[in-house]
């Protein structure tokens, strides 16, 4: 299906149809298994009232567990019990229980004393939730076989009653001037067993009354829209407010036990009890343990209860597609999903979107093997859509139905998906005056095509389609779009309106210069056509389009600058290439030392010049004074030369003057001592 | 060359040189001058001849450092223009030394040559402190 359409794309089309739906009620399955697992996994040990949801989930469920946590939860059980004084009537009641749920062997002298102590509670106190644990208690240690029992059972039970309100709520105990529907549900759970552990029969005016308050608890409780009934709190800003599923769990446990224990049927509407089992299938996966305890406690509870055992109907596959010719297929199961007994299913009426309503009166066959009613639903002639099925659920056997409730009329909805018809497609270039279209092309829709059209804009582009049903009805799809996408990556998306089966749309460019941003050149054309129902949704490319629009005035708008891809910003940045002075290309050592040999030859040549003169040191001054200054006149120039050198190699110039100053005072006085000295000589020397 | 800025160098002489014109080769000719010249130049006080053996020792060593960036390029150009310049200097420096000292010049009559020589002296190390700086 949908060949236009990326396989995921179809895919996501699909669930999104479908998810919606699947939230409706289904038996429990294993996905509630693998759920329960997961959520006790961990700290299920925590504390006795955990470990006794875990363990009784875990039995209900049939979930195969791991033998040392039964062993871990047996000593948990069994330390709690024999424990002495210390431990309070919920311990105990929880103890009990997980030893019940798995059988542990405990000492029969421990349970004497455990009932002792229960039975010493029973009689102090007036608090409902004490009652409720210490019957609770003691019931659980007569399930297993040991002997409870109560002698006082008449007393307790009024004494249980007297905390009850009008409206068949209760209170935790005689202080309280709270009413609470939870409270209601554990008062009921208390008396029925009070009633199973008495020796003697109770009031039969009392149960009576009992019964009448079960009545009236059930004229409070709150249902939606969809069938679903559930017990909420009347105040939610209560301070024992529990929320709905442990509220409804409590008042399911109580009014199941209180039918088991007393005779006679307790007269509430089938439809509330299947309400509930909707509701708490309605939960689906649930996502804390105290929820999951309580969906599959109350679940199991309501599917072997005394009052009416609920039968869903539900369908395995919401999409039906008239291609495949699926068949039309439902189950009629328990809530754990077990058959139920022999019953006939009839389709009474079939809604479509478009309230239009086929009203047929067909049996669905039934499929022993598979437990399952079946259909063909190409006798009804329905056509694609979304559509709400009417179902009449009637049991054969007529004593079935004092036991199961089916609620009558139960409404499912579908989706019936098939191939839509895509013909006399065709797109052509229209003079905008004239009208009549110059070039029409026919297009095949069901593959990519390469049309190659030119217009400029006074012309118009006209692409129209038809769309028909399977059956010949008209069609219209959610999504009709045509995209022109310019090769700047400019972007424009296009409505193709649709009357009756002809989808047309005239794009006049004269129009849509502005539009466009008055840029010219290619656009590329897409058409998609999509909606739920269509199995052929498709994306196709029809081909291009040359634009020739008119040059951009000076206000005309600038195309808005295309998307970047956001992850562009976090790609890695572009290398930054420094530029270096390149290095000036240097000679060879070898050359430079050489030359730096060849200046030390002229100064040689000089050297040997001057002893080829005769140069001699015969005019140095003999004296010792006039020597001296000579000699420190010298030894100044060499100085201030040598201060020359480290300039070069590492003073500064401000060292360097600074020194050179001193140096200088220095060398004019010496230099003038031993200049005029030779002066003075040579002046004599030419007078003599 | 500098040998022709000596003053010494006289007009009378040019009547010896006349003399070996009339000769048919000019290689002789040639010979013959470079000879006088020669001889009239052994006739230069030894202290003139020192200068102008300084002065060819610093262009020699000036015209090696030519060459030197001929052959390898110009850079660092800075070091080679302080070299050369070094060197074109002293010598410049040292042709005035030449010119106060000799006794031929009378405008530098009364200038006594030690007084001349503290001048080049002085002269030197301001050039060569510029030299330096500039060497880098």
């Amino acid at each position: 299906m949908a060949w236009g359409l990326p396989p995921l794309a179809v895919l996501l089309l699909l669930a999104v149809i479908v998810a919606p739906l699947s939230s409706a009620v289904r038996p429990v399955s294993d996905a509630h298994r693998s759920a329960a697992t997961e959520l006790f996994a961990d700290g299920s040990l925590g504390d006795l009232e955990t470990t006794y949801e875990a363990v009784s989930t875990f039995k209900i469920l049939g979930v195969q567990k791991d033998e040392s946590l039964d062993g871990k939860a047996c000593k948990l059980a069994s330390d709690t019990l024999s424990s002495s004084s210390s431990s309070s009537a919920k311990d105990l009641f929880h103890a009990a229980r997980i030893s019940g749920v798995l059988g542990c062997s405990i000492d029969a002298g421990v349970y004497d004393d455990v009932a002792s102590r229960l039975k010493a509670v029973i009689k102090d106190t007036n608090s409902l939730l004490e009652f409720y644990y210490s019957v609770g208690g003691l019931l659980s240690l007569k399930e297993q076989g040991h002997s409870v029992v109560l002698s006082d059972a008449d007393s307790i039970f009024h004494a249980i009653k007297a905390l009850s309100q009008s409206d068949g709520r209760w209170r935790y105990d005689t202080n309280s001037a709270e009413s609470s529907t939870f409270a209601a549900g554990i008062a009921l759970e208390a008396l029925a067993g009070v009633v199973s552990l008495s020796d003697a029969e109770v009031d039969p005016s009392m149960i009576g009354v009992v019964k009448n308050d079960i009545v009236k608890l059930f004229g409070t409780i709150k249902s939606y829209d969809d069938g679903t009934f559930y017990f909420d709190e009347k105040n939610v800003d209560a301070t024992e407010y529990k929320g709905p599923i442990t509220t409804s769990a409590s008042v399911v446990r109580g009014f199941t036990s209180f039918a088991n224990v007393v005779s006679g049927k307790l007269n509430i509407p089938g439809e509330k009890i299947l309400g509930l089992a909707k509701f708490f299938l309605g939960i689906g996966l649930p996502g804390s343990a105290k929820d999951c305890f309580n969906q599959i406690k109350s679940l199991s509870l309501l599917e072997n209860n005394r009052v009416f055992v609920p039968l869903i109907l539900s369908l395995p596959s919401k999409v039906l597609s008239l291609t495949s010719k699926d068949q039309l297929k439902v189950e009629v199961t328990t809530v754990f999903g077990s058959a139920a007994p022999p019953l006939r299913v009839n389709l009474v009426q079939v809604l479509g979107s478009d309230s239009k309503v086929i009203t047929t009166d067909k049996e669905l066959q039934f499929d022993v093997d598979n437990n399952v009613h079946y259909l063909d639903i190409a006798p009804l002639k329905i056509d694609v859509g979304k559509y709400s099925l009417v179902f009449e659920i009637s049991l054969q056997d007529p004593e079935h139905e004092t036991v199961y409730t089916t609620g009558g009329r139960n409404t499912e909805t579908v989706v019936v998906t098939g191939q839509i018809k895509v013909d006399k497609a065709e797109i052509g270039i229209a003079e905008n005056d004239a009208g009549t279209s110059e070039s029409v092309e026919k297009l095949d829709l069901l593959k990519d095509t390469k049309i190659s059209l030119s217009a400029n804009h006074l012309q118009k582009l006209r692409l129209s389609f038809q769309l028909a049903t399977p059956l010949g009805h008209t069609f219209k799809p959610h999504q009709v779009f045509l995209k022109l996408k310019h090769e700047s990556g400019v972007e424009h998306l296009f409505v193709v309106p649709g009357s009756a089966r002809q989808f047309k749309i005239v794009l006049d460019f004269l129009g849509l210069v502005e539009k466009f941003y008055y840029l010219s050149g290619r656009y590329d054309l897409e058409l998609s056509v999509g909606d739920a129902s269509m199995e052929n949704s498709f994306l196709r490319a029809l081909g291009h389009l040359e634009l020739d629009l008119p040059e951009p005035s000076e206000k005309a708008p600038r195309p808005p600058a295309q998307a970047v891809d956001p992850l562009a910003k976090f790609a890695p940045q572009k290398e930054i290439s420094h530029i270096f002075r390149v290095p000036e290309k240097r000679p060879p050592k070898e050359v430079s030392l050489a030359f730096t040999g060849l200046t030390l030859l002229p100064f040689i040549g000089f050297l040997i010049g001057l002893m080829r003169l005769g140069v001699n040191l015969k005019n140095f001054p003999s004296l010792p004074g006039p020597a001296a200054f000579a000699s420190l006149f010298h030894a100044g120039i060499g100085a201030v030369l040598l201060l020359y050198v480290l300039f070069w190699v590492k003073l500064d110039l401000f060292t360097t003057l600074k020194y050179l100053g001193f140096l200088s005072v220095f060398l004019v006085f010496v230099g003038h001592r031993a200049l005029s000295y030779l002066s003075s000589t040579s002046t004599k020397q030419k007078t003599a | 060359m500098l040998i022709f800025f000596h003053s010494q160098f006289p007009i009378s002489k040019r009547s010896e040189g006349s003399r070996f014109a009339k000769m048919p080769k000019a290689a002789a000719d040639a010979k013959l001058l470079i000879q006088s010249l020669t001889k009239a130049y052994a006739a230069t006080p030894t202290n003139l001849k020192i200068i102008d053996l300084y002065v060819l020792f610093a262009v020699a060593t000036a015209l090696v450092q030519v060459v030197y960036m001929g052959i390898v390029g110009s850079f660092p150009f800075n070091s080679f223009l302080s070299g050369v310049l070094s060197c074109i200097g002293t010598a410049v420096l040292a042709v005035c030394l030449r010119i106060q000292v000799n006794k031929d010049n009378k405008e530098f009559k009364d200038l006594p040559p030690e007084r001349a020589f503290a001048d080049f002296v002085l002269c030197n190390l301001v050039l060569h402190l510029v030299i330096m700086n500039f060497l880098g």
